[in-house]
């Protein structure tokens, strides 16, 4: 983790953190059920860090995310992938925070009809550590 | 008797007698009316300014192409979440536009603020916001996209674009309305 100066948004040092991650998952419905009826066309899956600082009571960072088309495998088996998007806090809330939780959601989009957004059961808590890194290539 | 269809329709219009021609108008009016109380019925109960959008662009494919419909809900005590589909209008400028929720920052006291990108896109969307504008806000949500339709907004888009297309559908409705007659 890094405290860098974010030259895509607000020009001010925020904490910039460095995530690697393996997931394993079977995308369901219900009971057993293939979340592929006949009127899903896709799955819009993403996977969200969330975490409290002392400046935001609630943040939530998309670190990645993937488009699973209807006949795609449900079976999602991902080893030491890194974060698509920058994890930058507002502020410096990453030094130091011990409760960072990673959870898989996806959004169900059908044929036609509604929009559901679905949390996956199972999440992951990540510590980031009391001190910044120094240059280390990412 | 007189001959042919084509006689029957003129000899329709001459036999109408007034009154018949201001009932019809009447019709058509209760029917227009009928038509907008639903459309602000629809707008109180969603709590959005704009219920159904048609989407215009392709940067939410391959989830919605040009021509969705989509259906909105706007409640207040709808949290902003991560993920969420919102359809925002970027202060000064009257085109919403339909992304996904990738970023939250929401303090204590209820104030939020969020980053959006188009599923299709490769960047993030500060460089559609107002110069200087890094983040959106509450009030610049017209809704949550909470379902949807595929192809129907087609004809919306049809009918702006191509503006004599629009004008022949009305006169074509209107005519039918004010030529019909109720048996």
């Amino acid at each position: 983790r890094k405290n860098v100066e974010d030259f895509t948004g607000p020009r001010e040092r925020s904490d910039l953190g460095f995530v690697t991650f393996d997931i394993t998952a079977d995308i369901l419905k219900g009971k057993n059920g293939s979340i592929f009826d006949w009127n899903v066309k896709q799955l819009f899956l993403y996977l969200s860090a969330e975490y409290s600082t002392k400046n935001n009571a609630l943040n939530q960072v998309v670190l990645w995310d993937k488009i699973m088309l209807r006949g795609d495998n449900p079976r999602l088996s991902l080893k030491d992938m890194k974060s698509k998007y920058f994890f930058f806090d507002d502020g410096n809330g990453l030094k130091g925070n011990r409760n960072i939780t990673l959870t898989l959601s996806w959004n169900v989009v059908p044929n036609a009809g509604i929009l559901p957004l679905v949390t996956g059961s199972g999440h992951v808590s990540v510590p980031f550590p009391d001190t910044y890194e120094t240059t280390k290539s990412y | 008797a007189v001959a042919g269809p084509d006689m029957d329709l003129f000899g329709d219009l001459r036999r109408m007698n007034k009154r018949q021609l201001y009932y019809q108008v009447l019709n058509f009016a209760m029917i227009v009316s009928s038509a907008l109380m639903i459309w602000k019925g629809l707008i109180v109960i969603t709590g959005s300014e704009s219920p159904i959008v048609v989407v215009l662009s392709g940067s939410m494919e391959p989830a919605f192409h040009r021509g969705d419909l989509l259906f909105l809900t706007n409640f207040h005590d709808d949290p902003i979440r991560a993920g969420e589909i919102v359809v925002f209008k970027v202060e000064g400028r009257d085109i919403p536009i339909v992304h996904r929720v990738i970023k939250v920052h929401e303090k204590g006291n209820g104030n939020i603020k969020f980053l959006t990108k188009g599923d299709n896109n490769e960047v993030d969307d500060r460089g559609l916001y107002k110069e200087g504008q890094n983040w959106l806000e509450k009030k610049d949500v017209v809704g949550r996209a909470r379902g949807f339709l595929p192809y129907v907004g087609m004809v919306t888009i049809i009918m702006n674009d191509y503006p004599k297309f629009k004008y022949a559908l009305l006169a074509v409705m209107g005519a039918y309305v004010l030529l019909k007659r109720e048996s």
